[in-house]
């Protein structure tokens, strides 16, 4: 048994229902028209292979079928955490311990999927 | 009001309907309950399912509105009304299923359509795409700990829940209406799967189907 927190279905479910997606956090440039091709093929092609703590995106297949990201360490494969679209990571390289809050001041979580 | 075309999906012609579970019942037969039956399994077929997306907020206001009930904005909720026809159940934070009795969708749709008017959102007739498949009895807990991979332990879950998981090598949305009974919504083409599955996990337990 092995369980991940769905950070929209609010629980820990189990692994089968969900799937990995490849790295997370990675911006399309703004403007693809005035990219060299190295850095279109950057965006398009290269990815981080990274010995620790690696951000990537996953999706919930079997279940609320949203995407979100895990906080994974890649040689223990300990899930740090799992945050939604939008939110920033609170386990980076830098600080594999969590990122201290600035001034006690949490980023804004931003509300994905509901529009009113 | 906005310019979707929208259609009865209900012919009127005199064309046999048929449930998803027909060719099934044809093919593996449909074991009456006995005395020793501890676990049974019902169909309800061709009810109303109706998918709503759109913000929790204008859906909740609309769907109370025409239907008398709350939208459930928490994870995992799973709502009737008074009579337990008319469900509503929570599948993402942008997505919800509705269950009414068979014939009532079509109008439902177009009221909630008049209701939402011009907000941000998507209504999709899902009726003919799965079935309802209920299991009652002392047994139906034990026989979904063998299919399922949730934990259905009243702990972890309680009357007034649901959750779309995997079930045996396919997925369903597996609900808890009230103490007693257990659904389970099966997609069209995976319905004969399920039903096989259920009739020989069930066997054990002496299942019955009830016609
Ligand atoms: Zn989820």
């Amino acid at each position: 048994m092995f369980y991940i927190h769905c950070p929209y279905c609010g629980e820990l479910r189990e692994e089968e229902e969900f799937h990995p997606k490849g790295q997370a956090h990675i911006a399309r440039p703004e403007d693809p028209e005035s990219c060299s091709d190295e850095e279109w093929g950057d965006y398009l092609f290269f990815r981080d292979n990274p010995r620790g703590i690696h951000h990537e995106l996953w999706v919930h297949a079997v279940g609320c079928r949203k995407f979100f990201n895990i906080t994974r360490h890649t040689v223990t494969y300990e899930i740090l955490e799992t945050y939604k679209m939008g939110e920033q990571p609170r386990f980076t390289a830098e600080h594999p311990e969590g990122r201290p809050s600035q001034d006690g001041v949490e980023p804004a979580p931003l509300r994905e999927g509901v529009r009113a | 009001m906005s310019n979707v075309a929208t259609f009865d999906t209900r012919t009127e012609a005199k064309i046999p309907v048929e449930s998803p579970l027909a060719y099934s019942y044809r093919r593996s037969g449909a074991p009456a309950p006995t005395g020793k039956s501890r676990v049974v399994l019902r169909e309800r077929p061709f009810l109303g399912h109706l998918i709503l997306r759109g913000g929790a907020i204008v859906l909740d206001e609309a769907v109370r509105e025409v239907l008398g009930v709350s939208l459930p904005g928490e994870p995992q909720g799973l709502v009737q009304d008074a009579d337990g026809e008319r469900s509503v159940q929570w599948l993402s934070p942008d997505e919800w299923l509705v269950i009414v009795p068979g014939g009532e969708e079509f109008t439902l749709e177009n009221r909630l359509r008049e209701a939402l008017g011009d907000a941000h959102f998507a209504i999709s007739n899902a009726s003919g795409g799965q079935t309802l498949v209920e299991l009652e009895g002392e047994a139906a807990r034990e026989l979904l700990m063998k299919s399922v991979i949730y934990d259905v332990h009243p702990s972890q879950f309680p009357v007034g829940k649901g959750v779309t998981t995997v079930f045996a090598k396919t997925t369903v949305i597996l609900r808890r209406p009230d103490e007693l009974r257990w659904e389970l919504v099966v997609r069209r083409s995976f319905a004969d799967y399920t039903y096989r599955w259920l009739l020989d996990a069930g066997d054990e337990y002496g299942i019955g189907v009830k016609g």
